[in-house]
């Protein structure tokens, strides 16, 4: 088995076996191509580098090669059991947009996003007066991918505007650990939020 | 023998020829009563049959796909990038198999072969084929073969829509469709072009109507116009004006006999090069059978319901800079075998080259290529 990081660990677990999956800005395929192996998933992956929609295709995971800033309108309304976006929320132009696609072509979205409300990078700003950085967020601000941070307030802010309901929230730390003090207090204490989102049952 | 092929090519290579005395019925309703199709393999059957690959070729393409059929050959096959050891259809993992269609003009029964009720060539006798009946003939030779199932089929143009009438036709037959820089069907603008190929053609006093073997002449000049024309809308207009420019053979000659520039020399030369290898007649032929392509027309004029029942993986490419068939028209068939939640996997590969890229060595294709076939050889295996 590859090791998947905790984070992925997490959503996957959140995944039942035969589900249909679809994972927007899949990387390499490493956690389909686990869902594939160990759940029996039905599962395509949308990835915008051409090198990383090899790698998929040499793991035999569908892909397919596009750019999530022009939408996903190749995919029909409910197809999939889960929508995730790992770690891509932040890197798309019109995250809202993005996410009422998500939870349209979806029955569930599964978001991850790194939390630029977590304390260490509240620190460097206020004493360093520099865009934070960390394990999470490694780029400089000039090159980053990721245009459209936001903290673990801003988002479920965001949800309560979409009418999109919050079913569970999972907070983790740079080691990748989950604490009881995360839950006191969210937006400062965890480095990596992890959401299961679906649509508000009018 | 001292060979100077390079390494990484199948090398020399032979045809073979398979005659079929079962007469085979055509989509236009006329019979061929007998045929005879021209093959070449590279690489090696395994004991299972498992990994055969059909290769499709595309209008103007013939069964000879890769290596060389002499040591004085100045060019190898049409697809030499992909086929050989170590390329994206792999002759070390692959039994390769690539068919003249019926109607060509290298070998395989088409206009030039002579027809057994007259006795003379067929000529505009010669009846209109269409994918659907390439399909069909090339079934015929994978069953003389004793292959139950192509691991693929693959092709580029209008090959890469006979992989996906292929997986369409015979979906039990195939466990892979390689389809690239394809479309569903032609649009306006394609039909458009192949038809003023075809007046071009026509209007060449020694054309006589398709019967020019009867006058041992042909159509050259016609011909050679219809492939300048095909010609351009292979390239892209970046890549023309990366070659060429405005560049002049001299100066300036206002007259119209000459060559003044460098693309018109070009073209004339890709024109007078053509006609020496290929038939006028199967040049109709290939354009009516592109201008035909139309799976979605048997099944409502519904791509999603014409995919519905193949049950193979399918590998679409599309390039950029295409422009005949734009990446656009690969993701056509993408939404259709989404919509039936069928497996397949879609790369736009960056490329200046236009239509042509296909047949070109441009690493984000060959790439991806590669990495999906060594997936499919991986099945192969017993």
């Amino acid at each position: 088995m590859n090791p998947l990081r905790r984070e992925l660990e997490i959503v996957a677990a959140w995944i039942e076996p035969g589900a249909r999956v679809l994972d927007l800005g899949c990387g390499d395929g490493l956690l389909l191509d686990y869902l594939v192996r160990n759940k029996g998933v039905a599962a395509y992956g949308l990835e915008l580098d051409p090198a990383k929609v090899s790698r998929c295709m040499e793991r035999g995971v569908n892909v397919v090669h596009a750019d999530l800033d022009k939408g996903i309108r190749d995919f029909r309304k409910d197809s999939f059991d889960h929508v995730i976006l790992s770690q891509a929320l932040q890197a798309v132009h019109y995250p809202d947009k993005l996410l009422e696609e998500v939870l349209r072509v979806g029955q569930e979205g599964i978001i991850t996003f790194p939390n630029i409300g977590y304390w260490r990078m509240r620190l460097q700003f206020m004493f360093r007066g520099r865009m934070p950085r960390g394990p999470a967020l490694p780029y400089a601000w000039y090159s980053t991918p990721n245009i459209r941070l936001c903290t673990v307030r801003d988002f479920e802010h965001l949800c309560s505007t979409l009418g999109v309901r919050i079913v569970e929230r999972r907070l983790l730390d740079r080691a990748h650990h989950s604490h009881a003090i995360m839950n006191l207090a969210p937006n400062l204490f965890g480095e990596i939020a992890l959401y299961r989102i679906r649509r508000e049952v009018t | 023998m001292v060979s100077n092929l390079p390494a990484d090519s199948v090398g020399l290579v032979t045809q073979h020829k398979a005659v079929f005395e079962e007469p085979l019925s055509l989509d236009c309703g006329q019979v061929l009563p007998r045929y005879e199709l021209v093959y070449e393999t590279y690489g090696a059957l395994n004991r299972d049959r498992t990994n055969a690959i059909l290769v499709c070729h595309a209008l103007s393409g013939s069964h000879h796909a890769a290596g060389y059929h002499s040591e004085h050959d100045r060019k190898p096959g049409w697809w030499e990038t992909c086929i050989g050891p170590g390329k994206p259809l792999d002759t070390n993992r692959f039994f390769i198999v690539c068919v003249n269609n019926l109607g060509g003009c290298h070998g395989s029964t088409g206009p030039a072969t002579t027809n057994p009720e007259t006795g003379k060539p067929y000529g505009d006798d010669f009846p209109v084929v269409t994918v659907k009946d390439w399909v069909r003939s090339h079934s015929r030779l994978a069953d003389r073969m004793e292959i139950k199932q192509w691991a693929a089929v693959a092709g580029g143009s209008l090959g890469g829509m006979q992989a996906l009438q292929w997986a369409i036709d015979f979906p039990q037959r195939l466990r892979h469709a390689i389809v690239i820089a394809a479309a569903p069907r032609l649009s306006a603008q394609n039909i458009g072009f192949n038809e003023v190929a075809r007046q071009a053609i026509m209007a060449d006093p020694e054309f006589h109507g398709g019967r020019y073997y009867d006058h041992n002449v042909s159509p050259g000049r016609g011909l050679a116009v219809a492939r300048m024309l095909g010609h351009i809308t292979y390239l892209s207009d970046d890549a023309m004006r990366a070659k060429f420019g405005r560049d002049l053979r001299g100066k300036m000659s206002y007259d119209f006999d000459e060559v003044d520039f460098q693309v018109e020399s070009y073209l004339r030369y890709q024109g007078q090069q053509f006609v020496q290898g290929f038939d006028a007649n199967t040049y109709m032929l290939m354009t009516k059978a592109l201008d035909y392509f139309d799976p979605a027309a048997d099944y409502g004029d519904d791509l999603s319901t014409a995919l519905a029942g193949i049950e193979c993986g399918t590998l679409l490419i599309s390039f950029s800079s295409d422009w005949r068939f734009a990446p656009e028209r690969s993701v056509e068939i993408l939404r259709a075998l989404l919509d039936n939640e069928k497996p397949v996997s879609y790369l736009e590969v960056e490329a200046t080259q236009g239509h042509d890229a296909f047949l070109m060595p441009i690493p984000r294709y060959i790439e991806a290529f590669s990495a999906y076939m060594g997936n499919v050889a991986q099945e192969c295996a017993p």
